[in-house]
Formats: structure tokens, C-alpha cells, sequence
């Protein structure tokens, strides 16, 4: 009796593993084929070098000429940074709005801000770019206006500076801050800021203790997320930027279209994989935080 | 108890007036509260009980009408500098932080040094029975011993005055009962005033020195537990504060201070009035389970019972608060009866029929009233 009753329960075990198997092969094979069959190519070709027609060996210089060039490492120390910057002043600027929407703002209210904040991203981002350079050009509206008000004598060019950059970056990334942070602070009890206040404490220390402790997981999600798309981003900072952008993302499309030295171009891609994974690092550890609870609770 | 009375009192509340767009939550309400008593604020959901807590907190701003807290005017004082700790229905303990560090934070926001803090978090924790618990983590606790921490850090601050919000309301039954004496006995200890709310009578009447019964924006009735239960100053504290029998009916008659009531159905009872009534009057009449007794036989009654006879509808079986339904006979009318706790009822059975009566003057009636 007891033993076709342990192999009806393993049968049954080994069918419900099959179905999951089933479940994830989709998820597998686009992780397989798009990810990580690519990866492990661009790796090969960024560890060899070419010696003649078709001729290539094993070789480390594509990763030296990146530390001996000194515009390749700038380029990259650049758009590290702004990178950064654009980050923190997303979460600046998306933290009040996130507050606004959760807290402050009731029933339909609440869901309309919400909208608005989604409403840019029906549009293509390479329109929205297009919109930046039509207020911001030489001729555009926003130099016109400035001359008609009578504060610059001519139209100034409002492109191609690094606040041009760091202004599309924000815009394009403030909806992935946003939803993680209105997600943390939508959680937040509005008894224990009351608490907090009953118990003697003001507006910074409410929110130093309480609301940025409870929404850290969401605050570090939101970072990652904008930290990595305005790492990775082409578009906005070359056509708000313009030759003056300096992207890296922007080097490693001239080494592989322009110049057709792919295997430069690799090292690049995996330089820039090791850039955005250490800074994601570093800023788990400083926020002491897991990634794995991060990306559970955002 | 005179210096007591003539000293300031911890909370005087003056014509507090708060209205929300379609009705008035806190409607003229005034009212003071003695230092060092426990003080209920006894209510149905939606009588404005929670308004008027948060109004003394600080946390809504009335309408009209003044706070005085130790004789300060509130007016135009924050929370966060009011001599007033809350205690909230679901407590509020920050879960980001430790349980040493939830009672110590408020001593930090009054710039107490952190060697002192820890040494008065230490004392209070001890207090409250859960000394060497300050590095534990709020959700390693029990529902009771959070029920403490959130006390426990409100009370270091040494408040003129404790609000407490329904703070019972999400405990099971058993640890309720618990937390009702271990709060009674705790505020004795501490001498701190309570201002509690609940819409639990039983919360009320055990933990109180006064109360006050609350419904629509007003106090019906301010008074020991005592006073509330025995003499009910309105129909609504009569039905609210303990079982009662509601009986409603006109007056068909008078005799000194005793009215004589027919209900609908023809079932005519007497009672003593509170507040005057004239005959054909609409009225109730309210006769509690345990002032009514009952008998088999109906010349075993006391004399000065008026005498009924009933059916047995349903026994309601609960150790000491048993009681038995019955039918008045000729009426149908439905009436609670408290079974003796002798066991001389214990094979009472449905359907039996059984004498009952109760003294009019242990009885009480009122003349109905729009919101009774």
C-alpha cells in the first residue's frame, strides 16, 4: 500500500518540475540566446587582436589601448559621473513627486499625477528628443522668448551643453524613479509619521528616521534602474549633446559601425558592463542594503 | 480629593467645535479631566470620538472652542510641542528601528545624551516588565509586549496627559482581558492621566475613574462607571453601557415617579421615570437581565415584582453571564433574563414556560427622543 503510494506522489512531483520547466523555457532561452550567447561572443572577440586579413590571436590590447588612450578613459570617468549626477537629481526631483502622489494627493487626484507622469512615455524617446531640440535650439522657442523678454540681446544656443544632457536624461529616466518610490512610500503607514511627531520630532527627522529608512528599497531600485538606463543611453545625450556629448556608449558605436573594429568595441561593452555593476555595488554597500531585498520589495 | 479638584485640571476642553462638510463631528463640547484620573471616552464608530482625540493631540484643527493642557492654551501649538503623547490604535512602533531606540526616540528629539537615554530606556523597559528586550526587533515581540513598548514610549516622556487610541482593538479576546487590569495598573503605578477611547463598554467601565458617553458630537452623560450603569441620564447611555432590554411603547398611565408603558403589541410594564413623560407620550423603558429574576413558580417571586409569564425562546449558556431569552406570553415580546449563577436554572428548557418579574424602581424609562 505504502510503496504505489510514494510513486504516485514522486510521479506527481516529477510532472509538476515538468510543467515548470515548461513555464520558464521561454524566459531561459531569450536569457540564452540574447544575453548570454552575445555576451560570451563579444567576450572572445574583445581578448583577441588582428595581425593580418583574417589572422587574429589572443590578445589583452584592446583593454590596454582603453588605459593608455586618455580620451577613452575620460570619456568614461564622464559618463560615469553624469551618470551619477543625473541619478541623484532624478530621485531630487522625483522624490517630492512620488510624496506628492501618495500622501498628499487623494482618490482621482492621486491616479491623475500618476497619469501625467506616464503620459511623456506614449511617445517615442527619440520624439521627445526631437521636442528638446525644437525649445532649445539656436532658433528655437525658449532663445527666442529669452530675447523677447529682454534678457539676452541675441538667441543663445541652449544645446549641446552637459545641463542639456543632464535635462533629457532626467526627463526620460523620472517615470522608473518614480514607480519604485511611490510603490515604498504607498506602504508607509501615515500612523507612524504622526508617531514620529507626537513624539517630538520635525519634518527632517521624520524624514531622515522614518520615511527614508522605510522607502530605502525602493529609493535603491529606483537608483539602479536610472543609473543604468542613462548609462546605457545613446540617443538623448547625441542629440542633446551633440559632438560635445562624450557618451561612452557613443565610442562603442563608432568602434563597431564606424570604424568596424569590433574587437575594440567589445572591450568597450564589457568595460561598461563592469563599470555599471560596480557602481551598483557600491551603492548597495553604502546604502547596506541586498540586492535580492531590493529587487523583492520594489 | 478637594485639593485634587480645586488644582488645574490636566485637559479642560471648552465649546470644542468640528464639523466635516455634512455633519458635526465635535459639536459644543466641553469637559475637564482631573489630574492623575483615567478618563474614557465611550462611543459607537462615528460618534466624533476619534476627532476629539485628534483635536487634543493636535493633529486636527478645531473650529472653535479651546484646549487647555495643564492650563496652557493648545491654540496654534504643533504636536510635536504639545505636553501630549498618543498611543495609536495599531501602536505606530517604527519598525526600522529597535525597541530600545522606539523608546528612546523621543528623548533623543528633546536633546537627552545618549547615556541617559539608554539609562532611562532602560528604567522604562524595566517598568514595564521588559527589561533587557531594548536590542530586540519590534516584530520579535508579542502583541502584548508591543502593547508595552508603545506605552512604555510615550509614558518616558513624561506627558501631562496619555491619549490612547482604541489601543486594545487588535488584540485577541483573552489577551484583551489581560492588557485591560496590566493598563488599570500601569496608569496607577505611572499617575499619568489617560485619555482613552474605545466603543468597547467593557473596556470603559473596568479602566475608568470617569467616563463619558459620546454619540454624534456630544457627551450624553459624564460619570463613573457606576453612575453610567445605574443611572443612565439618557435612553442611548441606557442602551449603550451594558445589556439592557429596550422596550418601546407609550405611556398609558403615571403613578408618582414610577410611568406605566404598553408596548405596540399590548405588553404593559412599569418603570420609574427619569426626566418627565405625560401619558400617550412615546417612550422605552430599559430593564437589565440581572435585575429581572425568574421562577417556576409564580408566587415565589418577591411581592413587589410586577409578574410576567414567558417561554423559554433560547438559552444563551456563558459561564457567569448566562442568560435565558423568553416570550412574554400575550405579547411575544423578546426579553433577556440573567440566570442565577447557583445552577438552580441549569435544566431550564426551551419551550418551558416560567414566571418572571422585576422591580419598577430598579427599572428605568424615558421619554423617545429624535436621536435616541
Amino acid at each position: 500500500m505504502a510503496e504505489p503510494l510514494s510513486q504516485g506522489l514522486a510521479q506527481r512531483a516529477w510532472q509538476r518540475r515538468l510543467v515548470l520547466a515548461w513555464l520558464l523555457a521561454p524566459a531561459v532561452l531569450w536569457l540564452l540566446l540574447l544575453i548570454v550567447l552575445p555576451h560570451v561572443d563579444l567576450a572572445l572577440l574583445s581578448l583577441r587582436e588582428r595581425i593580418a586579413p583574417r589572422v587574429y590571436r589572443p590578445s589583452l590590447t584592446q583593454y590596454r589601448t582603453f588605459f593608455v588612450e586618455p580620451l577613452y578613459w575620460q570619456v568614461f570617468v564622464r559618463t560615469a559621473i553624469m551618470s551619477a549626477l543625473a541619478t541623484a537629481l532624478t530621485l531630487l526631483i522625483a522624490f517630492p513627486v512620488a510624496w506628492v502622489i501618495t500622501k498628499v494627493a487623494r482618490g482621482r487626484a492621486s491616479a491623475l499625477l500618476f497619469v501625467l507622469c506616464l503620459i511623456p512615455f506614449w511617445v517615442s524617446e527619440t520624439v521627445r528628443a526631437l521636442g528638446w531640440l525644437i525649445l532649445l535650439r539656436e532658433s528655437g522657442v525658449l532663445p527666442a522668448l529669452l530675447v523677447k523678454l529682454g534678457i539676452t540681446p541675441v538667441p543663445v544656443e541652449l544645446l549641446y551643453h552637459d545641463a542639456t544632457i543632464l535635462i533629457g536624461l532626467i526627463y526620460t529616466s523620472l517615470l522608473f524613479m518614480v514607480v519604485p518610490l511611490v510603490s515604498s512610500l504607498e506602504s508607509l503607514d501615515n500612523a507612524l509619521i504622526e508617531a514620529a511627531y507626537d513624539l517630538g520630532a520635525n519634518g527632517f527627522v521624520i524624514l531622515r528616521r522614518i520615511v527614508i529608512p522605510h522607502a530605502a528599497p525602493g529609493i535603491t531600485a529606483g537608483c539602479i534602474v536610472v543609473f543604468m538606463l542613462t548609462l546605457g543611453n545613446y540617443l538623448t545625450p547625441t542629440l542633446l549633446g551633440g559632438k560635445n556629448s562624450q557618451w561612452f556608449t557613443e565610442l562603442i558605436y563608432t568602434q563597431f559601425i564606424v570604424r568596424f573594429n569590433w574587437e575594440q568595441g567589445a572591450a568597450f561593452g564589457f568595460l561598461l558592463l563592469g563599470l555599471s555593476t560596480a557602481m551598483v555595488a557600491l551603492g548597495l554597500r553604502l546604502s547596506g542594503q541586498r540586492f535580492v531585498d531590493v529587487m523583492r520589495r520594489a | 480629593m478637594t485639593a485634587a479638584g480645586l488644582a488645574t485640571p490636566d485637559l479642560a476642553v471648552d465649546r470644542l467645535v468640528k464639523h466635516f462638510a455634512d455633519h458635526h463631528a465635535v459639536d459644543e463640547l466641553s469637559f475637564a479631566v482631573q489630574r492623575g484620573s483615567f478618563f474614557s471616552i465611550l462611543g459607537p464608530s462615528g460618534c466624533g470620538k476619534t476627532t476629539l482625540l485628534r483635536m487634543i493631540a493636535g493633529f486636527t484643527v478645531p473650529d472653535g472652542g479651546s484646549i487647555q493642557i495643564g492650563g496652557r492654551s493648545m491654540h496654534g501649538v504643533a504636536p510635536n510641542r504639545r505636553p501630549v503623547n498618543m498611543v495609536f490604535q495599531q501602536l505606530a512602533l517604527f519598525p526600522m528601528m529597535s525597541v530600545g531606540e522606539n523608546i528612546g526616540f523621543g528623548l533623543a528629539r528633546r536633546g537627552v545624551d545618549k547615556a541617559r537615554r539608554r539609562q532611562r530606556t532602560e528604567a522604562m523597559l524595566e517598568r514595564v516588565g521588559l527589561a533587557g528586550a531594548a536590542h530586540k526587533r519590534v516584530d520579535e515581540l508579542s502583541g502584548g509586549q508591543r502593547q508595552r513598548v508603545a506605552i512604555a514610549r510615550s509614558l518616558v516622556l513624561e506627558p501631562t496627559l496619555l491619549l490612547l487610541d482604541e489601543p486594545l482593538g487588535a488584540l485577541d479576546l483573552k489577551l484583551r482581558e489581560h492588557m485591560k487590569i496590566e493598563l488599570k495598573q500601569l496608569q496607577a503605578s505611572f499617575g499619568t492621566t489617560f485619555v482613552y477611547i474605545t466603543h468597547d463598554q467593557s473596556e470603559a467601565l473596568v479602566l475608568s475613574d470617569h467616563v463619558a458617553v459620546m454619540n454624534h458630537g456630544r457627551f450624553e452623560q459624564t460619570g463613573t462607571p457606576q453612575e453610567l450603569y445605574y443611572r443612565p441620564a439618557t435612553a442611548f447611555v441606557a442602551g449603550f453601557v451594558g445589556a439592557n432590554n429596550r422596550i418601546p411603547g407609550r405611556i398609558t398611565g403615571q403613578d408618582g415617579d414610577v410611568a406605566e408603558l404598553t408596548t405596540a403589541q399590548g405588553w404593559t410594564v412599569r418603570a420609574r421615570r427619569s426626566g418627565s413623560v405625560s401619558v400617550s407620550d412615546a417612550a422605552e423603558a430599559f430593564v437589565r437581565p440581572e435585575v429581572a429574576s425568574l421562577e417556576r413558580a409564580a408566587d415565589r417571586l418577591p411581592p413587589d415584582h410586577v409578574q410576567y409569564t414567558g417561554q423559554v425562546q433560547s438559552l444563551l449558556f456563558d459561564g457567569a453571564n448566562s442568560a435565558v431569552l423568553l416570550n412574554e406570553e400575550r405579547s411575544g415580546f423578546e426579553f433577556r433574563v440573567a440566570l442565577p449563577q447557583t445552577g438552580r436554572f441549569a435544566d431550564l428548557k426551551v419551550g418551558e414556560r416560567v414566571s418572571f418579574g422585576f422591580d419598577p424602581q430598579r427599572a428605568i424609562c424615558f421619554a423617545a427622543n429624535a436621536h435616541g
